[in-house]
């Protein structure tokens, strides 16, 4: 059994500055991550030569520096299914499946983006708004392309801009939000001109785009793929032809590991002290998954969350992790969500992709539990990932328990640890 | 294109075959590019429909597809080598 003194999951920001700063405090620190490269989603792509000239790059190469020169193991393209025993994570990938016995554990799993069911959101050109960022970053073709974005938060703005840079045509961009609560929300990042500049560089680089807020994407058209959107908006509906939707409703943690270690969970995120430690023990949990707040936030905090599993002091980063902190409360309450959208999925609308669920067969359910039972809601590979949060706002639903294994795993994983559910009860 | 200039493009993308037909992706690009790029989806739903990636990121499963014979591959999550093939539906 592999075994290190910190072991961290999620090679993103808050995960690199964490295994970065435990293996700078001398601690030997092993460092795994879902994707094919390390830089989570905001720097999806920067590693290697592609990511020279991309916003956000300096700190990605100051960091990814760091973990080269502290000498963190890196294992990426790999994935936790399961918590075997206390200080164990059971990981799988493309060569097998292995277990890491570690001292200290930090979880920087980041998020995922929201995703509200509307007619036609099951069609092909119709994603995520960071999702077709990614995409994009993962070498899709968008020169040319006519790109709709909707849905909610910042990042609608960022991805704007990039998809631009890549040659994209930006059709529109169509904020849930209201402009007061947008307008107070920039206002609060007086503060943090940075933030502020950020924003408003995105927004002139798509200067020619319209941008609206109040307004939101009530369906997609086509036969077997995206061919326009119908948008309501204060003046009224109409539809726009587009080659792409992108459209996420702000982001929701990835809170699957942590509850299954046990981690408790407050207002939808994992609660943490001030040096980032949850209610469980030597588990730290740092970035997206103890409240949505961007790169800064995730930083601070891995950098705590690091130097805390090191055992060292971390009452420096004090002031810098409230600024954060604050930041990510003034996201919450721009970018809350608009009752309206609850009426956005009609009768025959998908809910659960996986098994093809519909809205009408989920009313009369009261719980993910009951609906689970009776109609395979949130049965499906990604157990929910999508539509639980989806089903949160729409019925009120809470999470179900979570289960191993957390992510679809082989049988020849299940059958080579099944001797550690059942000893000796099945021969090798 | 000159001949170097052939040779360059050669060296920057990467040959696949996406059900059984050639798909050329830019190198270091994800499987689930060569398939949206083909023009098919990753896979047919339970109830029959087209679906395609939604995430990009590795949650959603949308863009299963079975890559050189291993069903059920999240194919957002996995680089595109040469000479893989990959089969949706």
């Amino acid at each position: 059994m592999t075994h290190c003194d910190v072991l961290v999951v999620g090679a993103g920001p808050a995960g690199i500055a964490a295994a970065a700063t435990a293996a700078e405090a001398g601690r030997r620190v092993l460092l795994i991550d879902d994707n094919p490269a390390p830089g989570g989603q905001i720097w999806r792509g920067h590693a290697g030569s592609a990511g020279a000239g991309q916003p956000h790059s300096a700190p990605y190469t100051k960091w990814a520096q760091s973990l080269i020169a502290a000498r963190v193991q890196l294992l990426s393209a790999t994935r936790v299914i399961d918590r075997p025993h206390q200080g164990v994570l059971r990981v799988e990938s493309e060569s097998g499946s292995a277990d890491i016995c570690f001292d200290r554990l930090v979880l920087a799993t980041g998020a995922r983006e929201r995703f509200l069911p509307f007619p036609g959101w099951t069609l092909p050109g119709v994603m995520g708004a960071g999702g077709l960022q990614a995409m994009v970053k993962a070498g899709l073709p968008i020169a040319g392309k006519r790109v709709v974005l909707s849905g909610s938060g910042p990042l609608l703005l960022a991805v704007a801009a990039n998809l631009h840079r890549h040659g994209a045509r930006i059709a529109g961009i169509f904020e849930q939000a209201s402009l007061p609560l947008i307008l107070r929300f920039a206002a609060s990042l007086v503060a943090q001109p940075g933030k502020l500049l950020e924003g408003a560089r995105y927004r002139l680089q798509v200067i020619s785009t319209p941008w609206r807020a109040s307004a939101w994407v009530t369906r997609a058209h086509g036969e077997d793929c995206l061919q326009s959107v119908t948008v309501h908006s204060g003046s009224g509906a109409r539809e726009i032809a587009c080659d792409y939707l992108g459209c996420g409703f702000h982001l929701v943690p990835n809170l699957e590991l942590p509850r299954l270690i046990g981690c408790a969970i407050q207002d939808g995120f994992v609660r943490v002290d001030s040096a980032q430690q949850s209610s469980v023990s030597h588990v730290y949990c740092a970035g997206e998954l103890t409240g949505i707040g961007g790169l800064d936030k995730a930083l601070v905090e891995g950098e705590i969350a690091g130097l805390a599993a090191a055992g060292r002091s971390t009452a420096h980063l004090a002031r810098r992790r409230n600024r954060a902190l604050q930041f990510a409360r003034n996201l919450d309450r721009a970018f809350d969500l608009r009752a309206e959208l609850r009426t956005l999925p009609g009768p025959q609308t998908i809910i659960c992709r996986c098994e093809d669920v519909r809205f009408s067969s989920l009313q009369d359910a009261h719980c993910v539990r009951a609906a689970k039972l009776h109609t395979r809601c949130g049965m499906g590979p990604c157990q929910g990932r999508v539509c639980a949060p989806a089903t949160a706002f729409l019925f009120g639903w809470e999470s179900d328990s979570v289960r191993p294994p957390i992510l679809p795993a082989t049988v020849r994983t299940l059958a080579r640890h099944c001797e550690s559910v059942a000893p000796g009860t099945i021969e090798s | 294109m000159s001949r170097q200039a052939a040779t360059r493009a050669d060296q920057d993308t990467i040959a696949l075959t996406v059900n059984g037909r050639e798909a050329r992706v830019r190198a270091g690009a994800s499987v689930a590019v060569a398939i949206v790029s083909a023009g098919v989806p990753c896979r047919i739903s339970v109830s029959g429909e087209p679906r395609a990636p939604l995430c990009g990121m590795g949650i959603c499963m949308e863009c299963r597809a079975t890559v050189d014979g291993t069903p059920h591959v999240r194919t957002c999550q996995l680089a595109a080598r040469s000479g893989m093939t990959v089969v949706t539906g």
